[in-house]
């Protein structure tokens, strides 16, 4: 288990949130569409240039920025 | 009167539920924030009449975006009898901590899961009476869409409204520091009330979203998709267009024609050859209108438009913009109001502001009218559609240009944070429903703008009494050759010149003004058009009309939404601005390489 960036996870990989250090707004709201310690997240795909991504969390497709991303740590497996 | 309010997340189908229990049209959609503003509606609910209000969605009652705030002020003045939760069953894990939040608040509570058949079909099953005592609330499952459970749903928030007094507001203020508390208290309550099978694939979606959402042919297909349904609206419509005003020349040969005879001849002028012409000239381009929103009612609910928002976003962040800033530019090819108050989502000023300062340039069902009347009198039918679709383009990039030049003065730094929902198809109910909304919107608009201002135009071509009709003499000859050094340099002459300045109160006029002023409609006005005009002052009066002030609640809105007198006149003097340097650019260009 190596602890990343959820931006830096490669896709369709499987990672545990360990930690959201984002303001308490956009922390709040994260939370509210299941961003939680503890939770499976899996990034599904990227958009072209540099866009956001598409991460399933739980039951839900969220899409968030690769910069908002990176304010999510997980644990990955392997 | 006691009072429902409907609460939950965004795209959980409150609107949906709202409409089906009081038989109400609220607008829908499957995506999160259709809902900006309260809608109520007064119901009989067993002997009682009661108020149920629509409200838009939260992600939690902590949330600062303007349509979170208007929910928490709402709750906070007006006193509520019933809370009516509404769930999307599909997601429950995710939206339970904002259900037990709610019912945290000490008000009497109902909790709907809605869309029970599709959760039932992924195989999530739930314990109903461990979710209600966890809660502390009936629990009902319904499908909002279809209908299923809705008796019991119904009798069930007739049940508890009776049961309880009105409680004091008050409550609400009180502090939810104990969050962390209630997210351990949701998962415990899940566990106990909720089976979801370990992979839960919406597998169609998935499969759509690896065509949809590809990374090299998604936004080529995206415009593609675009093109062909204005291709579709395009060479549908046409045909019924000619059948609509086929129908009303014959009216008005038959019916109308042998009241010259009964009527003083200035009678007759104003209503027939004013109203009528007029009139009927909008009219005929109804079938359009139900058209392109049977098409746009097909993608809103679909959940197609969170994707653009994903395949757009990227390109709209090197603008200063977001995705969402996209999907509000395609809302306003319906109509710009909606669009400009569908920027509520954004919390970020600047953001909201520059999303606002483009939306103007798309362009909307009203100005659809206007080229395609144009585009089909002077364009041949093969080049008509693709100057049609070359106009959306310019609007694209107008917009996008825009975004560019102020990027810096309205700069952002907001997060993004969509959900993706699973496609889904909306009833033919839904879609004829909302089509009808549109022509319903579209004939009030008439009732207001139209009848007026084409008597107002009427009136000015033919007085003082005398004067040639629309000649140099009538009040109109006179504004127009007041405007004439101003737009001559585009190709616009006096008598478009006055149809433009109707067009500013709203573009569903100037069809209408083009008929009284040239005292034709329907195709032999067309006909008279290619004499007055050739292609190039065409396009240049399209692009001009393109880009200026779109009507005037577009202005309204922008005041009322940006509370900024100073920003709604910069929007309109730059918009105007831009269209007449845009005009004067192509006319002359155009005539210069001979043209």
């Amino acid at each position: 288990m190596t602890m990343v960036r959820l931006s830096e996870l490669p896709m369709g990989q499987q990672g545990i949130i360990e930690d959201v250090d984002a303001e308490e707004h956009f922390r709040q709201r994260l939370q509210a569409l299941g961003f939680r310690v503890g939770k499976e997240v899996r990034p599904i795909r990227q958009a072209l240039f540099g866009g956001p991504l598409q991460v399933r969390v739980g039951s839900v497709n969220i899409m968030l920025r690769r910069n908002d991303a990176a304010l999510i740590h997980v644990w990955a497996e392997g | 009167m006691k009072r429902i309010a409907l609460l939950g997340m965004p795209n959980t189908g409150k609107s949906t539920f709202f409409n089906r229990l009081t038989g109400a049209s609220a607008r829908i959609g499957n995506w999160p924030g259709i809902t900006v503003d309260l809608l109520g509606a007064k119901i009989l609910l067993g002997a009682d009449m009661v108020e149920v209000v629509d409200l838009p969605g939260l992600y939690d009652l902590h949330g600062f975006a303007e349509d979170e705030q208007v929910v928490r002020r709402f709750l906070q003045n007006n006193p509520v009898d019933l809370l009516c939760i509404i769930l999307n069953a599909t997601q429950i894990d995710q939206q339970l901590p904002l259900t037990l939040q709610l019912c945290r608040l000490g008000l009497p509570a109902v909790a709907v899961l809605n869309m029970a058949d599709e959760a039932e079909r992924l195989g999530i099953r739930f314990d109903t009476e461990v979710l209600a005592a966890g809660l502390g609330c009936p629990v009902c499952c319904v499908s909002a869409k279809y209908g299923q459970g809705f008796p019991e749903a119904r009798e069930t928030l007739r049940r508890v409204l009776g049961q309880r007094p009105s409680t004091d507001i008050r409550a609400l203020q009180a502090d939810f520091a104990a969050d962390e508390a209630l997210l351990a208290e949701a998962e415990k309550l899940l566990a106990r009330s909720v089976t979801i099978p370990r992979v839960l694939e919406h597998d169609l979606t998935e499969r759509v979203d690896r065509i949809a959402l590809h990374p090299i042919f998604g936004i080529p297909l995206f415009f593609l998709a675009l093109f062909l349904l204005f291709q579709a609206v395009y060479t549908l419509g046409g045909p019924l267009q000619d059948g609509m005003a086929w129908l009303l020349e014959g009216f008005r040969d038959r019916a109308l024609a042998p009241l010259q005879t009964l009527l003083p001849g200035w009678l007759y002028g104003l209503l027939v050859e004013g109203l009528y012409d007029g009139l009927g000239t909008v009219a005929s381009f109804v079938p359009i209108i139900v058209l392109f929103f049977l098409g746009m009612a097909l993608v809103e609910d679909s959940g197609y438009l969170s994707r653009i928002a994903f395949l757009m976003d990227a390109l709209m962040a090197k603008l200063g913009l977001d995705g969402r800033s996209f999907v509000m530019l395609l809302m306003g090819f319906g109509c710009n109001v909606p669009a400009l108050m569908g920027t509520r989502v954004m919390r970020s000023r600047g953001l909201r502001r520059l999303t606002m300062l483009i939306v103007p340039f798309s362009l909307c069902s009203a100005r659809l009218q206007v080229f395609v009347f144009l585009t089909t009198a002077l364009f041949s039918p093969a080049h008509a559609p693709l100057v049609l679709f070359a106009l959306y383009v310019l609007s694209f990039l107008t917009a996008f240009a825009t975004a560019l030049l102020f990027k810096r003065r309205l700069n952002s730094s907001e997060p993004l944070l969509i959900e993706l929902p699973p496609y889904r198809l909306p009833t033919f109910k839904q879609v004829v429903l909302r089509a009808w909304q549109e022509v319903y919107h579209f004939l009030s608009r008439a009732s207001r703008f139209i009848i007026a201002g084409v008597v107002m135009i009427w009136l000015l071509t033919h007085l003082p009494p005398g004067a040639v009709a629309s000649g140099p003499d009538t009040l109109a000859g006179m504004f127009g050759a007041w405007l004439e050094p101003l737009l001559r340099p585009i190709g616009i002459d006096e008598r478009m010149a006055v149809v433009l300045l109707f067009g500013f109160v709203a573009k569903e006029i100037v069809l209408g003004a083009m008929a009284v002023i040239y005292g034709l409609e329907g195709d032999a006005l067309a006909q008279l058009m290619t004499q007055h005009m050739d292609w190039v002052q065409a396009f240049s009066f399209m692009l001009f009309t393109l880009l200026y002030t779109p009507c005037l609640s577009t202005v309204a809105t922008l005041r009322s939404e940006s509370k900024s007198l100073a920003f709604t006149g910069f929007s309109i003097v730059w918009s105007l601005g831009l269209a007449w340097l845009l005009s004067f650019l192509f006319y002359q260009g155009a005539r210069l390489l001979g043209f």
